[in-house]
């Protein structure tokens, strides 16, 4: 099963290595990783996308806070979040196809950030099925490269 | 040396980054420092060299962590080790591994590159910091000289509270050496930092509802209780409730083995009486243990009948291994006295439970189950060293060893009656560690006889480290079981891989008494069984370093033993 978790670490520089060395020393995998800071510079949130059963769910939030630099974790309940991610597509598109393109580009409420003699490259935030359903149709364009930032996530209302 | 600065209007005292560090060393109170120097800490070195912190100069630097583990053990403050960049840093790894996986304070301070050629594999560069990130509790790369007293205090403060554990400090050289104000700010900040010592009342008063209707409870006490000096309140917790007590290796002295109500070491070469009573028990109090897997041996056969109670510092602990039916999570001194005091009031109010058959059943499994060896042997008997030696220093030694064979028949045979009284290398498991440990235990602890029970195979790994003990007058006395193979290895071969001694014979390699002779200690032989009482107490009477090299039954074997992946009831036994 699939998790969100939020982490808040010091912002220094090394934690963000041991973060991922001990997901990978336990055996523990990242989806998706998104990092920067927060409204305290001094603090850095690390939005994590994990897969793993409720019983190592428990084991990885808890070596997690032996981390000294981790200062706080919470899992998000995907029910009671906004999640977002950023996707860049370079996608083909030459005088017979921009048309087609544009109009999908349109109804998914992408943006076009750059245009090319045979190239397009579209900008979409959203859900991951958003995003798939995109990709989908772009596919058959001829998709040259796929940039995504990871998922981050909010939780809603006034609580943390 | 202090240098003054003429300011315009005042005058500011300056001194190096490497004065600066001595002088947070000392004000963390530390006496003793076990190093080896090389270009990146010249500066520390020259700075130690106007100190009076003692520096003990070891032959490698893995000798030089493992000594400050050893120091750590025996007198439970924090070991500071030192080493220079690139390879003085790797060296510790060994070191700080073992330390870490059994939770030992120390503080290891590593020199590096200067800060403008991190990163350009200079001469002697490691990024020391990335490779013990997995094997320490925390490190830093000190980049800035106004960070230094700061990290230093923050590195002891981690190394020593919660779970103890190592901390490493790497340091440029540059940092070293340039200057600052002497009278320097600090600013701890640790917001991720907050150990939990105390216990849930509310769930240690579950806890006493279930062991009060247990009917054939056991405690488990671990290393945890050593660590955390709750041997004290184990006992008087025990005194009121009567219930018996299994050791893990890391626990043994938390509770003493001549106790009635002692069951020893359990797991893999565990005394079959604890691991029965594993496997009969109804309620496990663990304390400070982590059910390792030679505790557990097949994790799904392990006490079938048991709930446990885990009480431990480290949450992580708690269901990582073993499902806890009532956790708490705490320092297993307070936990324990808690535990105590809302014991007492409950058997005020409800009464003592009777579990006299438990008791007797318990007493039963250690009579007809005693550790064994063949006592009519002429032959140099392991077992029969180890009951000598613990005879012969009325059990007031402190017992280091290396790790196989020596290891567990020092903890089979020696009644281990004291907390800190075992120094052995438990998690993982390092040949090479009881030397080094042995040298910064007595260095700790100089006026106890501090042992190291070796191995043939064990003590080569590091015995150049005999010149650091000799030159230092630091007068460990080696018990070295001397069996010309690398014995536990050989005796799984001869086990489990039909007696195919692939690469375990080690006979002849060299003659020991020449050795310690060479570095200029004390050697004696012993091959036959009537010179072993005469050589320990000749051992113990020198004042030197002193090596008995014993020629034991080569063949000699560990018993009781539970098979790789079998269940701990499951026991081989000898005869």
């Amino acid at each position: 099963m699939s998790h969100i978790i939020s982490v808040l670490v010091e912002n220094k520089s090394g934690v963000l290595a041991k973060i991922s060395g001990l997901f990978s020393r336990r055996g523990f995998n990242i989806e998706s990783l998104a990092v920067g800071p927060t409204e305290d510079e001094k603090i850095s949130r690390i939005t994590m996308e994990v897969e793993a059963e409720e019983h190592s769910l428990e084991q990885i939030i808890k070596q997690l806070y032996k981390l000294v630099n981790v200062i706080k974790i919470k899992e998000l309940d995907p029910r009671n979040i906004v999640e977002r991610e950023l996707v860049l597509i370079k996608v083909n598109a030459d005088s017979k196809t921009r048309p087609e393109i544009l109009e999908i580009v349109s109804i998914f409420r992408a943006n076009i950030v750059d245009v090319g003699k045979n190239t397009l490259v579209i900008e979409i935030t959203g859900s991951k099925s958003k995003v798939k359903a995109l990709e989908d149709l772009l596919k058959p364009f001829g998709i040259l490269e796929l940039v995504r930032t990871g998922k981050i996530a909010c939780t809603r209302g006034s609580k943390y | 040396m202090l240098l003054q600065i003429q300011g315009s209007d005042f005058i500011m005292n300056k001194i190096s980054g490497a004065q600066l560090i001595v002088k947070c060393l000392k004000k963390e109170g530390v006496e003793v420092i076990f190093g080896y120097p090389g270009g990146a800490v010249i500066p520390l070195y020259d700075a130690l060299y106007e100190s009076d912190i003692r520096h003990i100069l070891v032959r490698h630097e893995q000798g030089a962590a493992h000594a400050a583990d050893g120091y750590a053990r025996a007198t439970g403050k924090t070991g500071v080790c030192m080493a220079t960049s690139g390879p003085g840093g790797t060296n510790l790894v060994t070191g700080i591994a073992n330390a870490q996986m059994d939770s030992i304070p120390i503080v290891a301070i590593t020199g590096q590159v200067r800060t403008n050629l991190i990163g350009t594999d200079a001469f002697q560069e490691a990024d020391i910091t990335g490779i013990t990130a997995p094997i320490t509790k925390q490190n830093y790369l000190v980049k800035d000289i106004r960070d230094l007293p700061q990290v230093i205090r923050e590195a002891f403060l981690i190394a020593s509270t919660g779970r103890p554990g190592p901390v490493l400090v790497d340091i440029p050289v540059d940092i070293t050496t340039d200057l600052i104000d002497e009278n320097f700010k600090m600013d701890i900040r640790l917001p991720g930092y907050k150990p939990t010592l105390k216990g849930n009342l509310k769930q240690i008063k579950e806890a006493v509802k279930k062991i009060a209707k247990s009917k054939k409870p056991v405690i488990f006490a671990g290393g945890g209780v050593i660590l955390s000096g709750a041997s004290d309140e184990l006992r008087k917790f025990v005194r009121i409730s009567g219930i018996p007590v299994i050791n893990s290796l890391m626990g043994m002295g938390s509770f003493p083995e001549t106790d009635p109500l002692s069951l020893s070491m359990a797991g893999m070469h565990g005394t079959k009486y604890a691991n029965l009573a594993f496997t009969e028990t109804d309620l496990i109090v663990a304390v400070g243990v982590r059910f390792d897997d030679r505790i557990t041996g097949k994790l799904s056969e392990f006490a079938p009948e048991a709930e446990i109670i885990h009480i431990d510092i480290d949450p992580a602990e708690i269901g990582k291994n073993i499902k806890a039916m009532i956790p708490i999570v705490g320092d297993a001194k307070t936990v324990l006295a808690d535990l105590k005091s809302e014991y007492e009031k409950y058997i005020e109010k409800k009464g003592k439970p009777d579990r006299s058959d438990w008791l007797s059943r318990i007493k039963k499994l250690k009579e007809d189950n005693p550790l064994k060896y063949d006592k009519d042997s002429d032959g140099v008997k392991p077992a029969y060293i180890m009951e000598k030696i613990y005879e012969l220093t009325k059990g007031d030694a402190i017992i280091c060893t290396e790790v196989g064979q020596n290891q567990m028949w020092a903890a089979q045979f020696y009644k281990f009656t004291r907390p800190r009284t075992l120094i052995t290398s438990g998690g993982l498991g390092t040949m090479g560690y009881g030397l080094p440990a042995s040298i910064g235990a007595k260095t700790g602890m100089p006026d106890k006889i501090v042992m190291d029970i070796a191995g043939d195979g064990s003590i080569q790994m590091v015995s150049q480290e005999l010149a650091t003990a000799v030159a230092n007058k630091i007068n460990i006395k080696i018990m070295l079981l001397n069996n010309g193979y690398l014995g536990m290895v050989r005796q799984w071969q001869e086990l489990f891989w039909n007696k195919r001694y692939s690469n375990t014979s080690i006979d002849g390699s060299v003659d020991f008494v020449k050795l310690i002779e060479a570095y200029g200690g004390t050697g004696l032989r012993v091959t036959k069984k009537d010179e072993i009482e005469g050589a320990i107490k000749k051992a113990l009477e020198i004042d030197t370093v002193v090596l008995v090299d014993f020629w034991i039954d080569k063949e000699e074997n560990v018993y009781p033993m539970v098979a790789p992946g079998a269940s701990i009831d499951d026991m081989l036994d000898c005869i």
